[in-house]
């Protein structure tokens, strides 16, 4: 058998899949060199030549370093990992910011890159002129101020929140070319930290026939949603911390509600209004958006759950392999309606499966970070991720999602992304050659944000 | 045992005769250390927009759609193009010429919004986007009884108000299946 010399091991004895893929506990050996993966960014291409570097002795050993700082920030060699903002010509303030997750790893998003969705900009709102009123079909109306909430007694929880139009551009007939993030990255991960819900609405008492909250944002939008009363007394909070720090004034400082697993939307920021009441209020985007069109004519509305996704961050778009060799496939995976309990990836288009490992530990309604090693024989490829959740449920294929839900719902894209390896090792999307719909022009629907 | 619970069904009784829920009974174990103020019911009127479909929440006021023609000119036309035809940065509103099963289908407020209620509701609290919140109740009716005249679902001597307003019935209001209820059967 043939011996991979770079790692001294014979790695087709560890194959569990066609075309390479190999076994996941292979990562417990020591000693496994990966290839290189670039992403072809502007910064790259001026990397310095090893002679031009003084390893010996360099500049930032012979000098001070930089004083202590208050609020540190990423080195100035990072500074392509950033968001990618789409925002609406006449109101700059409606748009969304994308998440560089190809350019991230572990499960964790930064504050400072956690995706934005905003319908009238970010209020700057100072916390002393800002109340919570808790009202409608209660036996007392209350209100309260942010210094009263912060003396609640507090849980925290890491979850992910994803944009109901996430990876919209799915939909297209073409497949986007943009990096993995750039247009699956209307999804991050926190760790949120604030007071339940349950213990707010215990404080007001719910009359008998509460069966939803309207949850409303002191923003320019003033948005508002229709959340059920069971998902709030379950398992909802009011955020006040991310990451430890108070909640960035983009993604709702002073006060967020957080609907762990349900679409982005209805985790209002900057809330400032909850009204109890026995029915939705049928708000615009409750109706006329956030509700999917089908091929009947008639519209999916109140689907809240995210179902479960996965996404190869690396390789992924944009990136190169240089050489056949040994890689790690990496990425995300999760699900609103519970844990990820298994993610295959296909080095072969789909025809064999191998089981990636999950990174602990596994959490709930959280980002469920994936990692497979896969020896590249340098011959053309397409990698699939898909993410199977603790109901069972399996990420479906994109023609087996178009074919059940057309291509106008907009909303809710959550199949398999394909990424296509060519001889030189340039990584590009593709959708599976039996999805090859006509290529005459389309409208493309992700930049559709209003 | 059945002392216990029998007690618990008396408790059950009394918690529904003074309005609790039982459902919920159990979270009143988790109450904070109640520091929320006691609150007017002006004040929660004065901040209180939502709209319903039943029309709760409408204010008083009038509008007609021969004033709402003359604001919707000078206030949205940017945005939305004329006859609510829609631009590259506001929303279509009218005018839908394709159905909603057509390959390029057109979801306006005349083919897809279920709710006239809404088309209110949205107009006061988020238009214009360059200057929310400052329309008054009557503009908001006009505005509204304009773009459902667009819509031609009322014509054009008509007038919205709160009594008209939830009376309108939406071409599409029955094009809309509540997933969450269906799931919920199942749960």
């Amino acid at each position: 058998m043939k011996k991979d010399r770079a790692n001294g091991l014979s790695l087709k004895e560890h194959e569990v899949a066609g075309n390479g893929l190999l076994d996941r506990r292979l990562f417990l050996l020591r000693g496994l060199q990966f290839g290189v993966i670039a992403n072809i960014t502007p910064t790259n291409s001026l990397a310095t030549t090893a002679t031009d570097i003084d390893l010996i002795g360099p500049t930032w050993m012979h000098e001070p370093g930089e004083p202590f700082s208050t609020y540190g920030e990423p080195s100035e060699h990072e500074d392509d990992v950033v968001r990618f903002p789409v925002q609406n010509e006449m109101v700059p303030g409606n748009g969304v910011s994308w998440t560089p997750l190809h350019l991230l790893e572990g499960t964790i998003t930064p504050n400072g890159l956690h995706y934005e969705r905003h319908h009238n900009g970010v209020p700057q709102i100072n916390p002393k002129n800002h109340r919570l009123l808790i009202h409608g079909l209660v036996k007392k109306d209350l209100i309260f101020s942010i210094d009263d909430l912060l003396r609640y007694p507090m849980e925290s929880k890491i979850c992910f929140i994803e944009c109901g139009g996430n990876s919209n551009a799915g939909w297209n007939k073409q497949p986007s070319q943009s990096q993995a993030g750039y247009f699956n990255g209307l999804a991050s991960c926190s760790e949120w930290t604030g007071v339940p819900l349950s213990v707010l609405l215990a404080e007001v008492g719910l009359r008998k026939k509460s069966k939803w909250l309207v949850a409303e944002g002191a923003d320019a939008f003033a948005m508002q949603m229709s959340i059920p009363i069971d998902k709030a007394l379950d398992d909802a909070f009011l955020a006040l911390y991310q990451n430890g720090e108070r909640i960035r004034p983009e993604n709702g400082y002073p006060l967020r509600l957080i609907v762990p697993g349900w679409e982005g939307v209805l985790n209002v920021k900057w809330l400032r209004r909850l009204k109890v009441t026995n029915r939705p209020v049928m708000a615009r985007n409750e109706t006329s958006r956030y509700t999917e069109l089908q091929p009947s004519g008639k519209s999916r509305m109140f689907t809240f759950p995210i179902e479960a996704k996965s996404l190869i961050t690396s390789p992924s778009a944009h990136m190169v392999l240089k050489g056949p060799s040994l890689y790690q496939i990496t990425g995300l995976a999760w699900s609103g309606r519970g844990k990820i309990s298994k993610v295959e990836i296909s080095a072969d288009g789909g025809e064999t499966w191998g089981e990636a490992a999950l990174q602990e530990p596994i959490l709930d309604r959280s980002f469920t970070r994936f990692r497979l090693p896969w020896n590249w024989n340098g011959k053309p490829a397409v990698l699939k991720s898909r993410a199977i959740d603790e109901t069972g449920y399996v990420q479906p294929e994109r023609t087996e999602l178009v074919k059940k839900r057309g291509r106008h719902g907009f909303f809710h894209y959550n199949a398999i992304t394909n990424w296509h390896i060519d001889s030189d090792g340039f990584v590009s999307h593709v959708y599976d050659k039996k999805e090859n719909e006509t290529t005459d022009s389309d409208i493309n629907i992700d930049s559709d944000w209003d | 045992m059945i002392k216990k619970k029998m007690k618990r069904q008396i408790l059950i009784s009394i918690l529904i005769a003074i309005g609790i829920n039982p459902d919920y009974a159990t979270s009143f174990q988790d109450h904070g250390p109640g520091l929320g103020s006691g609150v007017s019911s002006e004040e929660i009127a004065a901040w209180d927009t939502s709209v319903f479909p039943d029309g709760e929440g409408l204010p008083r006021g009038e509008g007609s759609v021969k004033n709402g023609e003359v604001l919707y000119k000078s206030k949205c036309i940017t945005c939305h193009g004329e006859n609510g035809l829609g631009t590259t940065t506001g929303a279509q509103l009218a005018g839908a010429q394709l159905d909603l099963t057509s390959e390029y289908p057109e979801q306006t407020i005349g083919s897809y919004w279920p709710y006239a209620t809404t088309v209110f509701d949205v107009i006061r609290r988020s238009m214009p986007m360059t200057a929310p919140g400052s329309l008054s109740d009557n503009e908001v009716y006009a505005l509204t009884a304009y773009l459902l005249f667009l819509n031609n679902i009322i014509d054009e001597y008509g007038v919205m108000n709160a009594s008209k307003l939830p009376k309108v019935k939406m071409p599409n209001e029955d094009g809309f299946i509540n997933i969450y209820k269906i799931e919920e059967t199942f749960r």
